[in-house]
């Protein structure tokens, strides 16, 4: 339990604080994230507007129109006890069908390359882990996923392609993620899951959210066309 | 009850003051880049500061009213007619149905907002009828106003009384570009005195990389003591980052909601509105003032907008 005196929060700008749980992000500080976010949504604070999490800290912006970030920063203090104890959403496991590697993973071969194993060996490698997600940021439902194997840890791309299609899986560093719409990206794309994981239109439908844990599993091209078509 | 695009302009989308609420799931809150202009304009012709009105970016279009209405041009002056007859910014004028609005090529900064009487109706998403471009979300189909799209008018509903008077010289001032004011950011101390100095003291320029999502400058290079890379956090709107190549980066109305870059410092609440109205090519320099200095700038901006609103 964090003594609240010793949370550190501060203004981040003229418009926002942040919360800081840690230097680093071990489970123990997601969880601190974790809890502290879905407390801010379910007990939303008057005037502010937006949260976003990250791996150590959450970022809050305020209406200042409406309220001083000092007296945001004197109540988020007041909560801390509560959002600790609060019970977070069951975590859902959530299985994503991947097809990885040929024209959908043009990067697999740079990932076994770089971590001198076998394309066979990424695939049962990324397929056998056990990732949880620690947050949603970036672009509109893109999940930050940890817990990949540090065999396959591959850096970012030197040059990030302008369009990475929609449901591309791929690794960034020692992160994976699935690109939830076509977007730019730099992370390596290794295989492509047919399932829909976001409508923009309707986020908090979303398949994928903070806090849950993700099983890959390797599907072949028959099988990523039917589901595609469901 | 509509407007009917004849010619469309670079990039014209149907904005408010936007879609908080949204960030944890990725969705950062687009609406107006100069929001302290669209509101402005709403209360010219007798709107609600946060109902949808077009903004208009670098060169305008032309726009068919097929009904009698009320409008007004606010933000940067886009040299704009009806039916040839010149229209000044920061006013209320009536348009005939059937009569053009022509907005030409910005003669300062980069964007102008038309509000209209009763707003633009689109269908309301998440709260906002703001276009969110990069996500295709909101507004009109998500995406720029093209010829031969009709917008419809919404309906007046408690309508407000319309404002004559406006000191237009306070307008522009508000909007002068050539200083930006920061506070101090989360990694300000990743950068040394003499990169300090340099952030603050020499100008930087409006590269052509220039977008809703983030603006990044040119001239001079600031490097970080401390390394390019934080551990993800939040991004808000107006964060200046520092990428490796080291030329900033402003984020903007649609930003990324998260990143990995060091961020030297953030703009101010009550100048958003000039990075709204900074275009490519544009030369400014940054200034430095504390969070208290910039509440009360931010303060006096609200007070500018609520003696319109009850003048």
């Amino acid at each position: 339990m964090t003594n609240p005196a010793e949370l550190i929060i501060t203004p981040a700008s003229d418009c926002s604080l942040i919360i800081l749980f840690g230097e680093d992000d071990s489970l123990e500080t997601q969880k601190k994230v974790f809890h502290y976010t879905h407390y801010l949504i379910d007990h939303p604070l008057n005037d502010i507007l937006n949260i976003h999490p990250g791996y150590s800290s959450i970022l809050i912006s305020v209406n200042i129109a409406k309220r001083s970030i000092d007296s945001v920063q004197k109540e988020l203090r007041n909560i801390c006890i509560n959002a600790e104890k609060i019970d977070l959403p069951e975590s859902k496991l959530i299985k994503i069908p991947v097809l990885y590697g040929g024209e959908k993973g043009a990067d697999i071969a740079l990932v076994a390359d770089f971590n001198d194993i076998s394309i066979i060996d990424v695939i049962d490698l990324h397929s056998s882990g056990d990732y949880y997600v620690s947050f949603i940021g970036f672009t509109p439902g893109f999940p930050y996923i940890s817990g990949l194997n540090p065999k396959l840890e591959t850096p970012r791309l030197k040059t990030p392609r302008k369009h990475v299609p929609l449901g591309s899986v791929a690794i960034g560093g020692k992160q994976t993620g699935i690109y939830p719409s076509p977007s730019p990206g730099g992370w390596n794309l290794i295989g492509q899951s047919p399932l829909k994981i976001f409508d923009v239109n309707y986020p908090e439908n979303a398949l994928i959210k903070i806090g849950d844990r993700i099983e890959f599993y390797s599907i072949i091209e028959s099988e990523f066309e039917r589901l595609q078509l469901s | 009850m509509s407007i009917h695009v004849l010619k469309q302009g670079l990039q014209t989308t149907v904005q408010d003051l936007g879609r908080p609420g949204f960030a944890h799931l990725g969705i950062s809150a687009s609406g107006a880049a100069d929001a302290f202009s669209i509101q402005i304009g709403n209360l010219l012709v007798g709107n609600e500061p946060n109902t949808a009105a077009l903004e208009i970016t670098i060169t305008g279009g032309k726009y068919k009213f097929t009904t009698d209405s009320y409008i007004a041009l606010s933000g940067s002056d886009f040299d704009a007619q009806i039916d040839g007859k010149t229209v000044a910014n920061w006013t209320g004028v009536s348009i005939k149905k059937g009569q053009c609005l022509q907005v030409n090529k910005s003669l300062g900064g980069a964007r102008c907002y038309l509000s209209v009487q009763g707003g633009i109706d689109v269908p309301i998403l998440l709260n906002s009828r703001s276009t969110h471009l990069m996500t295709g979300l909101g507004g009109f189909d998500g995406c720029v106003l093209k010829k031969d799209y009709v917008l419809k008018i919404g309906h007046i509903v408690n309508k407000l009384t319309k404002i004559t008077l406006i000191n237009k010289q306070e307008m522009e001032q508000k909007l002068e570009r050539k200083t930006i004011r920061v506070t101090k950011g989360l990694e300000g101390d990743w950068f040394n005195d003499d990169t300090w100095e340099l952030f603050l003291n020499k100008n930087f320029r409006v590269s052509q990389s220039f977008s809703r999502m983030g603006i990044r400058l040119e001239g001079n290079t600031i490097q970080s003591t401390e390394g390019n890379e934080i551990m993800t956090q939040g991004i808000s709107l107006g964060v200046v980052q520092i990428p490796g190549n080291g030329e900033p980066i402003i984020s903007f109305v649609e930003h990324q909601t998260t990143g990995g870059y060091p961020r030297i410092a953030n703009i101010i609440s009550a100048d958003f509105c000039k990075v709204g109205q900074l275009k490519p090519g544009d030369k400014f320099k940054f200034a430095l003032v504390t969070i208290d200095q910039a509440e009360q700038l931010y303060k006096m901006q609200l007070k500018i907008i609520h003696n319109i609103a009850v003048s």
